[in-house]
């Protein structure tokens, strides 16, 4: 492991950029207070911002992205076990906070709407001086506050989104995604599919319509049709309909044979449990079984599908079933602390306080320009997810992925189900579902300079 | 012509919600004047007491079980409910699996309990009061109820399975000529429709055929003259908000395995079903019901995308811009319909002249 040193050439350069921004910017932002950037810490503490769903369809996320960065302040600031902070590659935490400095935490709720979770963050700089914000869940949410980041001169830790566009088009040098993303999951899931179904399977999309449902329809036809999957349809979904029977109607009289639900959260649950209802994977078309993929799979939404996931293929970040030396701290750590295993968008979270935690120790300084050259290209083990590259390029983890498929409760305890339920099939490497930044998916979008604020 | 029908069974399946919910709250302007925005709030308590019955029947005992571990490694934790306990695993998972149906014993009296609650308690408060402020204060109730389930229950959605005896589709292509497997549709989706035929028929019987509901119906036409002759009509209005209450309440219950509950599910339904009264004409019964479905219908076909290529090429806009509006118009086209609706009928397809006119 080598310590990361910025160079002054860089801090300059960002400095005069971030000067010129900062004389557009909101009087707080330009404060005489701040010491070079953005919130400089002073005294002996530092606050972070964790700003996640508490209310509204993605809540349950939130609320256990939250559970988990509590207990990552937890291990910086020397309580608990330590968790992964035992099995990091890293060793430069110990315990005693970030750089001496004892770690406080506000929270807020970004009700999964971009103009609150805007105002929230911008609260949470302005009023409480947090240094850094991470939270997620959705990523129209993460876009907007990584702009806001960006723009305040802090730094961003996006929780979970999985829209190729957070680390693409909208990509920001002060905004990085530990999350995997739309390509990956189609990436990883498409020779599953094909090796599990056939190549000649024709596929209706139902995509919920935003900014994450078109880059996941777009990355699993692009995948599956290069396999020999043909897309006959594509039809969008608002967000939040509820009742989806009017948009499944319509499957069974279309020569499909698969249909590909593009939801999350409480969207996934309901068209879900309605083509169950419908039938679709009782019916035979073109002479095969009916099948249906849930690209991006969670253990709450697990949870919510009950019985509806078991033979329906996904994919995930993380799972708490790996069994590497990370993922058992970590599962053990959050397990006594809450009676029941991590989702993965807690661990995300968790994960992304610790790389933060880390690298403005390893750069020695809480600029978000230091921290940035810390993050960018480093390499790291430990945290569940095997080996992993923070790709300097655009600010988005390679990793493996995992596949997987929804099964009945092996342990038949009600309290496991969403947990126990979803069974890894494969973990994909990460060579299998890396691309290069300036892919057609990923294009458009430029990180540009760190901008430190004051 | 499959596809055609099952555009419109699903359309009345739909349209059989939006009538329901739209009867109560047609029931309650109708009577009292009041328009509820907490109406919502009552088809999802009624959802949750589905939800309420599963876990009654759920409660269970602790039973170690040494031989498995948890993901902890301790030994495992099984649940054994109560019901089996008592009647057996074999009747007591049978009575579990028919929670849902159960939870009607539940819900009545529930409902009939919020709905009384809410109208002594908060809403006769503003029987003179602006519309405005009695949409303000049902809307507040509606958050705060919203609120209240949220930390009992979580946000997550819960499933509320129907019983594994309506699991699955009827298959009516066979029944209908058009050869097997040609028309399927969910048996408890089926079951809905009629369970809410039979609920609007009940609504209407009750109000035409029984002495209280003649006195019922004086009273939505003139309060006053009715109260004159000696009549207690704020205490008859009083019973007619505990039944729009319940009839909301059943709606949810009955429509808890097709959408589980969540916290929100009130308000999805809210928006849609003022649009229905609306466009049924305020205060008119069978106008809510009416509306309903010709809503629910519309909104089933523009889901289609097949109906809508084929509605583009009948209006040879293939490629044009209007093309691509039509193939997007399922989001709006309630609002829509509604809107070319009440610049043709201001009143609503059966709207009666003076209603909400002074």
């Amino acid at each position: 492991m080598t310590k990361t040193t910025y160079s002054r050439r860089r801090v300059l350069k960002t400095g005069a950029v971030a000067g010129t921004a900062g004389l557009m910017m909101p009087t707080y932002l330009r404060a005489a207070a701040h010491e070079g950037f953005t919130n400089a810490p002073t005294g002996d503490t530092v606050t972070l911002g964790f700003n996640v769903p508490q209310t509204g369809p993605y809540a349950e996320e939130g609320l256990d992205e939250l559970r988990a960065q509590e207990l990552a302040v937890e291990h910086l600031n020397g309580m608990g076990d330590g968790g992964m902070m035992n099995t990091f590659s890293s060793k430069v935490l110990d315990g005693t906070g970030i750089m001496g400095k004892k770690v406080e935490f506000v929270t807020g709720d970004t009700q999964t709407k971009s103009d609150v979770a805007r105002a929230s963050a911008q609260s949470m700089i302005q009023k409480d001086g947090c240094i850094m914000i991470t939270g997620g869940s959705s990523s129209g949410v993460a876009v907007a506050v990584q702009g806001l980041c960006q723009e305040a001169g802090v730094i961003f830790m996006a929780g979970l989104t999985h829209s190729n566009d957070t680390t693409g088009k909208d990509r920001k040098a002060n905004g990085f995604r530990h999350f995997f993303n739309g390509y990956m999951s189609g990436a990883a899931l498409a020779p599953v599919l094909v090796n599990a179904y056939g190549a000649d399977r024709r596929a209706y999309h139902l995509t919920a319509d935003y900014n994450w449902g078109w880059t996941q329809q777009e990355s699993m036809a692009a995948s599956t049709g290069a396999l020999g999957w043909e897309t006959v349809e594509n039809v969008l979904t608002p967000v939040g309909a509820g009742d989806f029977s009017s948009y499944i109607a319509p499957i069974l009289n279309s020569g499909a044979d698969t249909l590909v639900l593009n939801h999350y959260g409480g969207d996934m649950v309901n068209s879900l449990t309605q083509a169950v209802q419908f039938g679709l994977k009782d019916r035979q078309v073109n002479g095969k079984d009916f099948k249906i993929i849930v690209p991006l799979y969670s253990e709450l939404m697990a949870k919510g599908a009950g019985s509806n996931i078991e033979g329906v293929f996904g994919s995930m970040n993380w799972n708490w079933q790996l069994e590497d030396e990370g993922t058992k701290a970590f599962v053990r750590s959050f397990g006594e602390k809450y009676g029941f295993p991590p989702s993965n968008a807690a661990h995300t979270c968790y994960t992304q306080i610790m790389l933060y935690a880390d690298a403005v120790t390893r750069a020695g300084s809480f600029n978000p320009c230091a921290v940035v050259e810390a993050l960018e290209d480093y390499e790291f083990d430990g945290m569940g997810n095997g080996p992993v590259l923070y790709r300097g390029a655009d600010h988005q983890c390679f990793k493996d992925v995992l596949v997987m498929e929804g099964v009945a409760s092996p342990s038949g305890n009600a309290n496991m189900v969403g947990y126990d339920t979803l069974r890894i099939v494969e973990q994909t490497p990460r060579a299998q579902v890396e691309y290069a930044p300036d892919h057609p998916m990923f294009a458009g979008g430029a990180l540009g300079e760190c901008n430190p604020g004051a | 012509m499959d596809s055609f029908i099952l555009q419109i069974l699903n359309g009345l399946d739909k349209g059989s919600a939006y009538a329901l919910i739209a009867l109560g709250l047609t029931l309650i302007f109708g009577t009292l004047g009041v328009v509820n925005f907490a109406h919502g709030a009552l088809f999802m308590i009624g959802a949750f007491c589905a939800v309420t019955m599963q876990r009654i029947l759920g409660l269970s005992r602790t039973v170690v079980d040494e031989t498995q571990t948890d993901f902890l490694g301790n030994p495992l934790q099984m649940q054994v409910p109560y019901v089996q306990d008592w009647f057996g695993p074999v009747a007591g998972a049978a009575i579990q699996d028919w929670a849902v149906p159960l939870a009607i014993f539940l819900t009545i009296p529930v409902m009939l309990l919020v709905g009384w609650g809410m109208e002594r308690g908060l809403i006769k408060h503003f029987y003179k009061r602006p519309h405005a402020d009695q949409i303000l204060v049902t809307f507040g109730l509606a958050i705060v109820i919203g609120e209240i389930i949220k930390a009992f229950y979580g946000a997550n959605p819960i499933q509320t399975p129907m019983p594994s005896a309506f699991v699955g589709t009827v298959d009516l292509g066979r029944y209908l000529g058009l050869g097997e497997g040609a028309v399927a549709y969910p048996t408890w989706r089926l079951v809905y429709f009629f369970f809410s035929a039979a609920i609007i028929a009940a609504v209407f019987a009750f109000l035409q055929f029984t002495t209280f509901g003649m006195v019922v119906r004086a009273g939505m036409a003139d309060r006053e003259t009715v109260g004159m002759l000696g009549i207690d009509i704020d205490k008859r209005f009083t019973f007619m908000f505990g039944l729009a209450a319940s009839v909301a309440g059943l709606a949810g219950m009955m429509y808890a395995p097709i959408l589980s509950p969540h916290y929100n599910i009130g308000m999805d339904f809210l928006v849609l079903s003022f649009v229905v009264v609306v466009v049924g004409g305020m205060g008119s019964l069978p106008g809510a019901v009416l509306a309903g479905f010709l809503l629910g219908i519309t909104q089933s076909f523009f889901s289609n995308p097949a109906f809508k290529g084929y509605f583009v090429e009948l209006l040879r806009l293939e490629g044009t811009f209007a093309g691509t509006v039509i193939t997007g118009l399922d989001q709006i086209i309630i609002y829509l319909v509604a809107i070319i609706i009440l610049l043709t009928r201001p009143r609503g397809l059966l709207g009666r002249k003076g209603v909400m006119e002074d």
